[in-house]
This record gives structure tokens, sequence and C-alpha cells, in this order.
């Protein structure tokens, strides 16, 4: 099951990043789980929004450009151990993890990962072939 | 090989040098006389007529600028009463006033023969039909045009400029072998030729373009779909109009009419005359002209000049292609750069980058700093994190090769970068403002 990621492009200047995040939440996008990656020249936020389209829109009427990725939400038991396990699990299929970030909540013992590997519909597959849970859409 | 004035055209340099000197003088003796502000400049750096006695002397002579005859508009720089002016010209330019040129019939004379013997060295004759296609008017370029083609005994056809079908009809019913225009006129006449399919129908040999810049793919294109030679001509109103400069058959830079116009290469910023074959500033020096004469007028074209004995046998010296305008070039650590050349390294870098560009300069702990932002598109952001890195080190070391000066490149926003009146603002140079 995947879910949809939004990569935003933010300009390397002062309040850039504050801009973005207030023109959604002014637009009552709520942000569920979010990372920023940057190079001296500029940087990329990755974000689940609990409404991907609507935040796509809000950012495109701002003049920011924005694409949608397709990731997986992995649910890690929270405690020690419980992330190798996931990691041996993608490494062993021989697969690469581009990134990994988690969710602000977490629920009942569980910790909940945001995961782009280099092949996500095999890693979903391994993932699930070795009883690791994935987050649905409509549970974020 | 034919040559209109081979007693000008084909002068021993020594001898050019004397013949300057000689015009030279003549000049700045009546000048000092006749126009006041001249008068003016040359008492504020206590420099009387006698003090120049030739070429030599050239670089102690005060500059004059296009504002100068802004400021005197419309008659105020006119060195003979306006009974012996023939003809105006003017010239609008892309910003502000109008300008107004003069020409006696000594002028309008000279001017001819620098035309006709253009003309003659792209190999035209009395047998040929010259479609002049500038605008006949108030521009230069039209009567400069008509008034060469009826020099060397040709048949002029001033038809002016527009009504591109009836151009193509003309052109194939007259017979037109010749065609003066715009170099951008030119690519669109090539466009509706191909559209109408009548390029066999024309007797086209040989184009003369100007009163714009135009680059070799240009002319490569425009030779290809009119089937002529295409030749460069340079002139500016100012100075006189077309024909102050233009290719011989050899099409390898641009032969200045030296015995009517002295060139010289300086240094925009400190007005210094540079070593020879250096890039600088063009400024001229009308030699002969008796109406509106200039002395050392700052064109703001940037050029070098080449002072080889061309192969056709011409001993004037030759300009290349003006490579920018004085106006636009930066000097950034010391380098010359002109935001076409980042323009140019953009387009041709290929990938998803836009040539949405702003130069940024600015000063710090005495150090000049030099970004250039590139406005980010859809596409190029989809290429993600690796791809971006990957095309901005490209574009900076293109940059780097080009200009000899490595930029900072920032992506931004698209449609980020200030436009006014739908032109982005190119340049943002900080350090003017401290
Ligand atoms: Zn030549």
């Amino acid at each position: 099951m995947f879910i949809k990621q939004l990569s935003v492009f933010v300009e390397n200047k002062h309040g850039r990043l504050q801009a973005i995040i207030d023109k959604l939440s002014e637009n009552g996008v709520n942000i569920r789980a979010l990372s920023i990656a940057d190079t001296t020249d500029f940087g990329i936020l990755r974000m689940i929004a609990d409404d991907n389209e609507k935040a796509k829109g809000v950012l495109a009427d701002a003049g920011v450009i924005s694409t949608s990725t397709d990731v997986i939400a992995v649910y890690i038991d929270d405690k020690t151990g419980g992330l190798a396990q996931v990691l041996k699990i993608v490494t062993d299929a021989g697969i690469s993890i581009e990134y990994m970030y988690a969710f602000l909540g977490r629920k009942e013992g569980k910790a909940l990962m945001v995961l782009k590997a280099d092949n996500e519909p095999l890693a979903e597959k391994v993932l699930s072939e070795n009883g690791i849970a994935l987050a649905n859409p409509d549970e974020l | 090989m034919a040559v209109w004035q081979p007693e000008y055209e084909l002068m021993p340099r020594e001898q050019i040098r004397e013949d300057q000197s000689k015009k030279l003088r003549w000049q700045v003796e009546r000048m000092y006389k006749t126009v006041e502000l001249f008068r003016k400049r040359m008492d504020e750096k206590g420099l009387k007529p006698e003090d120049i006695s030739g070429v030599d002397d050239l670089c102690k002579l005060p500059f004059s600028y296009k504002q100068d005859l802004r400021d005197y508009y419309p008659y105020g720089l006119f060195a003979v009463p306006m009974s012996e002016i023939r003809r105006v010209h003017a010239s609008s330019g892309t910003t502000g006033k109008q300008i107004v040129v003069g020409y006696t019939d000594n002028d309008l004379e000279m001017w001819a023969d620098c035309f006709a013997r253009m003309l003659i060295a792209v190999g035209a004759d009395e047998n040929d039909f010259v479609h002049v296609g500038y605008g006949l008017g108030l521009f230069t370029g039209g009567f400069g045009a008509h008034d060469g083609a009826v020099r060397i005994g040709a048949t002029a056809i001033p038809i002016s400029a527009g009504n591109t079908q009836r151009q193509i009809q003309t052109m194939i019913d007259f017979g037109s072998t010749v065609l003066c225009c715009t170099p951008s006129y030119a690519m669109y006449l090539g466009e509706v030729i191909e559209e109408m399919g009548v390029k066999d129908q024309l007797k086209l040999k040989a184009g003369i373009f100007g009163a714009e810049p135009w680059t070799e793919e240009m002319r490569a294109q425009i030779e290809e779909k009119l089937g002529l030679k295409a030749y460069d001509i340079y002139g500016l109103s100012e100075i006189m109009g077309p024909g102050v400069s233009y290719e011989c058959e050899y099409q390898c830079g641009m032969h200045v009419c030296e015995d009517n116009f002295i060139p010289e290469i300086i240094d925009p910023d400190t007005g210094e005359v540079l070593p020879e074959g250096s890039q600088g500033e063009l400024v001229f020096t009308t030699i002969t002209k008796e109406g509106f004469p200039l002395i050392r007028y700052r064109t703001r074209d940037i050029c070098s000049l080449n002072y080889e004995q061309c192969k056709c046998g011409r001993t004037h010296v030759r300009m290349n292609k003006p490579q920018g305008r004085t106006d636009d070039m930066l000097i950034i650590r010391g380098v010359n750069v002109f935001p076409s050349q980042i323009e140019e390294v953009l387009l041709n870098v290929g990938g998803n980058v836009t040539p949405n560009y702003q130069i940024i300069v600015d000063r710090e702990n005495n150090t000049d700093t030099f970004q250039v932002n590139v406005e980010m598109s859809e596409a190029l952001f989809a290429e993600g994190m690796k791809g971006i890195e990957k095309t901005t080190k490209l574009i900076s070391e293109k940059l780097r090769s080009t200009l000899g000066i490595g930029p900072k490149v920032n992506l931004v926003n698209p449609k980020s970068i200030e436009r006014s009146e739908g032109k982005a603002k190119r340049v943002i140079d900080k350090r003017k403002l401290k």
C-alpha cells in the first residue's frame, strides 16, 4: 500500500520554509510527517499531508513547485531492534533506501516511518511477506 | 576584385595615418569655432586646436556621448548653418527622447560612397537590382542603402519595410538581386518564401544586413533560406548610418571607412586607449563630416580591431561584430561579463534548464560576489535531488569556462525573477548602492 508524498522545492533564501508551512496551515492543510533535505543551493521539503491534492494545489497557487511521489509508511515496533529488523528485510532483498523519516504521532507501541526505496513495489512485497505492517492512506 | 574607391580603400597604412592627421586637424579647428559644447570641453581640458597635430594626439581630445545629442536637441551640435543642411535623420532608440542628425551635400556624397564600397565588395554593379527593405524615412537605413545603390549605377527598388507578401512578389517580378534589410526581417522573409515555395523564382545573390545584432547561426539560416550570401554592415546614425564599416567578400570582420572615421578601442571605465587587438568600447571620430561631426563618440559597442592586411587587399582596419554593449557589461573581479553570455550557456546546457536568470553582484570584504539565479522548472524539479545537483554543477562549470570566473548558481522559484513591462530584470548590481 503506497501513500502519497509531496516533494517541495525550497529556495535557498531566508524564510522560504516558513512561508511554505504558513501557506499550508492557512489553507487548512495538516502536515503529518516531514523532512527537509538541503544542499548549499536549494532544499527539498518532503512531507505527507492529510490531503495531498489540496496541498499540491495550495502550493501551485503560491508559485511553489512540488511533485508527488509514492512512498510506503511502515509500522515499526517501538523497541530496540525494531528499525533494524525492517532495514534487514529490505536490504536482504537487494533494495537501497534513498531516505526515511518519522511520522509526528505514534500509535499503540508502534512508530511510523516513511520509507523511500529505489524499488518501492519490491520493498512493499518483501515487507508484507515478512509480516511488517504498512499504513493505509486513510490511517494517516 | 572590384574596388569602388581604390585611392582610399587600398591606401598604404602610413599614408592613411597622414591623411587622417590632416583631416583631424581640420575638423578640430572648425569644430572649436562652431560647436559650443566641443569648445567648452576643450577649454576645460586646457586644450587649443593647435595642440592637436595628428592622430597621435587623438587620445587627448574629450569624449562625446549620446546624452550630448539629447541635451543639445535638436540642432545644438550642428557645425554648419542650417541652410547648408540638406537632410536630417532621426532615431528614437529604445529609451528616451529622439535624437536628430544632419548632413550637408558633401556628407551625403561621402555616405553614398561608403555604402557603394560595400555594394561593390559584395559583387554588385550597375546591372544589379538593389531591394531596399529598410524603412525609408527618418531611420538612416533606407536612404543609406538607396543612395549607395544609385551611386554605383544599380537599379534601386525603394520598397521600404513591411508587407512581406508584396516584398516577395516584387523580388520575383522586378528581379531583385541584392537585398538590404534587418537580419531578423531577412529571417522572416526566408520563412515566408519557404511557405510560398518560391525560392527558385528568386534571383537574390547577396544580402546586406545590419542595424541589429545577429549570430553566425542566423547567417547560415538566412543564406540557406534565401539562397544568397549574407554580409554584415555596421553603422549608427550619430556617426553616419549604415556603411561606417562593412564586410568584404571574405566575411572576416568589417572594414571601417578610415578615410572618414577613426576608430579607437578604449576601456569603458577609465577611458584609456587599449593596446591593439584588445576588446573594449568602440569610439569614433568623424574627420570629414561637416554637418554633424563628432569627436571621440562613445558608441557603447564592445568589439576589437584587427589591423592585419585583409585578403581582399583593402588596408582599412577590420572591426569584429560587437560582442555586447557597455550598458550591459559587468566587470566582476576584473573580468568582463555580459548577460548574453549567461543566457547562451543556459540555452545550450540542455535538459530542463530554463533561460530565466538573474545576475546578482555584490561586494563582501572588498571582493566581488557573483551569483546567478536560475528559475527552477517543474521538469527539472522532477529529476530529483541528484538530477538537480548534476544540472547545477554542469551550469556552474560551463559558466566558469565561458566567463573565466565562476558564479554561485542558485535555483529560485519559477516566475520569481522580477519583470517589468514583460522584460526580466537581468542584473542586480548591489555594489553601486554602497
Ligand atoms: Zn577585406
